[in-house]
C-alpha cells in the first residue's frame, strides 16, 4: 500500500507541474495585456505588472467596431457551417449504415478513400477560385476543407450501426414512417452524443480557422476573428490603417502597441476559456473516442 | 426462348426500378455529402495532374501547356527539395518517438492518481493548449521569445547573466522551439487517448499481479504496456504514414513566417503555400503538392500493410 501511496504522490506533483506549464502562458498573456506600455517597454512582457494599467483594452474599445464585426463574422460562419457540416454529414452516415441499402459498401469506400489519398493545397485552391469562384466571398470561409470530412463520416456511421437497435427501424417502417422521417425522429434523437462530439468537433475547427482567410481573402473587411488576430501581430500598421483607435491614420507614439497586442488576444481567446469549462467533458470524451476508432 | 428471356429481363428491370424507388429517400440523403466529397476531394485529386503543367492564368488552366517532368526537375535541383524533406521527416520522427513516449508514461502515471475527481481535472487541463487556435499559440510565442519585450530576453535570460537573442532570426534555436510547442499543444491529446485504453485493462491483472508481490514497475513492464501494446503500435504507424505532413500553422504562424528560419523551419507544407500565395513559383509548388500526395498515399498504404500484418483488426482496411 506504501508504494501506491508513493506514486499517487508523485503523479499529483508532476501533474501540478504540468497544470502550471499549460496556464501559465495564458496568464502571462493576461497579466501583459494589463500592464503599463512604458513599463512593457522597459521591462519586457511579465506575469507581474508592476504598474498596472487599462489603456490597452481603453484603446480597443474606443474604436472597436472591426473586432465586433470580426467576432460576428467568426460566429455565423462557424453556426452555418457547423450546423450544415454535421446534418450533411448525418445524412451521409446514416444510409451507409443500414445493411438493406445496396450501394453502401461502393459508398462506405467512396468516403474512406478520401482519408488515404488528398489533392493538397493547390489544385483544391484552384478548384475553389476557378471554377467555383469564391475569392472573396463569405463562402470561401466557410465550404473549403471544414464543411465535412470522411473521418467524422465514419465515427458516425459506427455509432449508428452499434447503438441503434435495427428493430426500431423496422417497426417504425411497418409502421409507415417514412424513410426522413425514421432519420429524423428517431435515428437523431437516439445519437444524442456522436452528434454532440461530431459538432463540437465542427464548431471548434470553425472558430479556430484562419487557413481559409488566409488563402481565399484579401478583403479585410471579411475576416473573422483569427485573421484580424493574425494580420494584427504580423503587422503592426494593419492596427493602425484599420481605425482600431481613436487616432486612425497613422499609430503615434502614444498607441500602446505592444500592450494592445496582448489585449487583442486576450479578447480573441477568453471566450473560449470561458466556455471550457462547460464543455470540457465532452471535448475529453470525444478525444477518447476518436482514439478507440483510430 | 425469346419470349422468356426478354420477359425475365423486363422483370429484372422492372425489380431494379421498384428497388431504386424503395432506397430513393436513402439515395437522396447522401447526395449533398458525396457532391460535397466530389468537389472538395475528388476534384483536387484529378487536379494534381497540373503538376505537369506549366501554369499560366492568362491562358488558363486547362489551355495552360503540358511540360512533362520540367516541374519536377527544376523543384529537385533547387536545394529546396532536400531541406523542405529532410525537415519534414526528421520533425516528424523525432516528435513521433519523443511524443509516443513522453504521453505513455504520463498516461501511465496520471492512471496512479487515486482521487478521480483529480484525474479528470487534470485531462481537463492538459488538453486546453489543444484547444486554441495556432494564431493564439503564436501570440503566446511572441510573448516569450519577442527580442524587445519577450519574457525570455527581458526577464529570464538578464537573469541568468546571458546576452539577448533574437529568436526570430536565428535558425539554430528552432528545433527546440517547434518540439516545445509541439510538445505543449499535443501531449494532452495523446495522453487522453492512451489513458482511455489503459482505464479500460481489466482490474484483476493487477489484483493477480500483487498478490503475487509485483512491484509497481513490474506491474507497468507486465501487464500495462503489453496490454496497451497493439494502441501505440496502430498509432505510431499511422502517424509515419503521415511522416510527409505536417502541422501548417505550428511551422507558419509560431515563426511569424519569418525568412529567416526557413533553413529549420521550411517543411513540403509551407513550402507549398508559399509558392502558391508568397512570392514563389505555383508550378514548383503544384509539383511539390504532387510529391507529397503520392509519397504520403505510399507511405499510408504501407504503414497499412504492416498494421494488418501485425494484427487484422487494428488495420485501417
Amino acid at each position: 500500500m506504501k508504494e501506491n501511496t508513493t506514486w499517487n504522490w508523485m503523479a499529483h506533483i508532476i501533474y501540478c507541474i504540468l497544470v502550471v506549464a499549460c496556464l501559465a502562458p495564458f496568464l502571462l498573456l493576461i497579466s501583459s495585456s494589463l500592464t503599463d506600455e512604458r513599463e512593457i517597454i522597459s521591462n519586457g512582457y511579465s506575469f507581474f505588472p508592476k504598474v498596472f494599467s487599462t489603456e490597452a483594452y481603453d484603446y480597443l474599445l474606443s474604436g472597436g467596431s472591426n473586432i465586433v464585426r470580426a467576432y460576428g463574422i467568426t460566429a455565423f460562419v462557424t453556426i452555418i457551417g457547423a450546423g450544415t457540416g454535421l446534418l450533411m454529414t448525418a445524412l451521409l452516415a446514416y444510409p451507409l449504415s443500414r445493411d438493406d441499402y445496396p450501394a453502401r459498401t461502393k459508398l462506405a469506400f467512396v468516403v474512406f478513400f478520401t482519408l488515404l489519398f488528398n489533392g493538397g493545397l493547390v489544385p483544391s485552391y484552384l478548384v475553389y477560385t476557378q471554377i467555383l469562384d469564391l475569392k472573396n466571398t463569405i463562402w470561401a470561409l466557410i465550404l473549403p476543407g471544414l464543411l465535412m470530412n470522411g473521418f467524422n463520416v465514419m465515427l458516425m456511421l459506427t455509432f449508428f450501426r452499434t447503438s441503434i437497435p435495427k428493430a426500431i427501424i423496422e417497426s417504425a417502417n411497418m409502421d409507415g414512417a417514412g424513410e426522413f422521417r425514421i432519420f429524423w425522429s428517431i435515428i437523431l434523437r437516439l445519437s444524442t452524443p456522436v452528434l454532440a462530439t461530431v459538432g463540437l468537433f465542427q464548431t471548434l475547427n470553425y472558430w479556430n480557422d484562419w487557413m481559409n482567410g488566409t488563402i481565399y481573402l484579401t478583403d479585410t473587411s471579411l475576416y473573422g476573428v483569427q485573421n484580424l488576430l493574425n494580420r494584427i501581430l504580423s503587422d503592426a500598421q494593419f492596427l493602425a490603417s484599420n481605425s482600431f483607435g481613436a487616432n486612425t491614420s497613422t499609430l503615434t507614439t502614444s498607441t500602446p502597441l505592444e500592450t494592445v497586442k496582448m489585449a487583442i488576444a486576450v479578447i480573441g481567446v477568453i471566450p473560449i476559456l470561458i466556455a471550457y469549462p462547460f464543455f470540457q467533458k465532452y471535448f475529453v470524451k470525444g478525444i477518447a473516442l476518436g482514439a478507440v476508432k483510430g | 426462348m425469346a419470349q422468356i428471356a426478354t420477359d425475365s429481363k423486363a422483370t429484372i428491370r422492372g425489380k431494379k426500378k421498384r428497388r431504386f424507388r424503395k432506397y430513393l429517400p436513402l439515395t437522396l440523403m447522401v447526395l449533398p455529402g458525396l457532391l460535397y466529397l466530389l468537389i472538395n476531394n475528388y476534384i483536387p485529386m484529378i487536379g494534381l495532374l497540373i503538376a505537369f503543367k506549366e501554369i499560366n492564368f492568362a491562358k488558363g488552366i486547362l489551355a495552360s501547356d503540358w511540360v512533362g517532368f520540367k516541374n519536377f526537375e527544376y523543384l529537385f535541383t533547387t536545394s529546396d527539395a532536400y531541406v523542405i524533406t529532410r525537415n519534414t521527416i526528421l520533425y516528424n520522427a523525432l516528435w513521433i518517438v519523443l511524443g509516443t513516449s513522453l504521453a505513455i508514461m504520463l498516461a501511465i502515471l496520471l492512471n496512479e492518481v487515486r482521487q478521480k475527481i483529480f484525474a479528470r481535472f487534470y485531462q481537463s487541463i492538459i488538453v486546453l493548449p489543444h484547444l486554441i487556435s495556432i494564431i493564439i499559440v503564436a501570440y503566446l510565442g511572441y510573448a516569450l521569445l519577442s527580442l524587445d519585450t519577450g519574457l525570455i530576453n527581458k526577464s529570464i535570460l538578464p537573469a541568468l547573466g546571458l546576452n539577448e537573442v533574437n529568436f526570430y532570426f536565428e535558425p539554430k534555436y528552432w528545433p527546440y522551439i517547434l518540439t516545445a510547442v509541439h510538445l505543449w499543444k499535443g501531449i494532452g491529446f495523446s495522453v487522453v487517448v492512451y489513458f482511455a485504453s489503459i482505464i479500460g485493462i481489466d482490474e484483476e491483472y493487477y489484483e493477480a499481479a500483487r498478490l503475487d508481490g509485483a512491484s509497481k514497475w513490474q506491474q507497468i513492464r507486465s501487464i500495462t504496456i503489453p496490454l496497451i501494446a497493439p494502441v501505440i503500435i496502430m498509432l505510431t504507424l499511422l502517424s509515419i504514414g503521415r511522416i510527409f505532413y505536417s502541422d501548417f500553422g505550428l511551422f507558419y504562424q509560431v515563426p511569424m513566417n519569418s525568412g529567416a528560419l526557413y533553413e529549420t523551419t521550411n517543411v513540403i507544407d509551407t513550402y507549398v503555400y508559399r509558392g502558391l500565395l508568397g512570392l514563389g513559383d505555383i508550378s514548383m509548388s503544384a509539383a511539390a503538392g504532387f510529391y507529397q500526395s503520392i509519397v504520403g498515399f505510399a507511405l499510408v498504404l504501407t504503414a497499412n500493410l504492416i498494421v494488418r500484418k501485425l494484427s487484422k483488426d487494428n488495420a485501417l482496411f
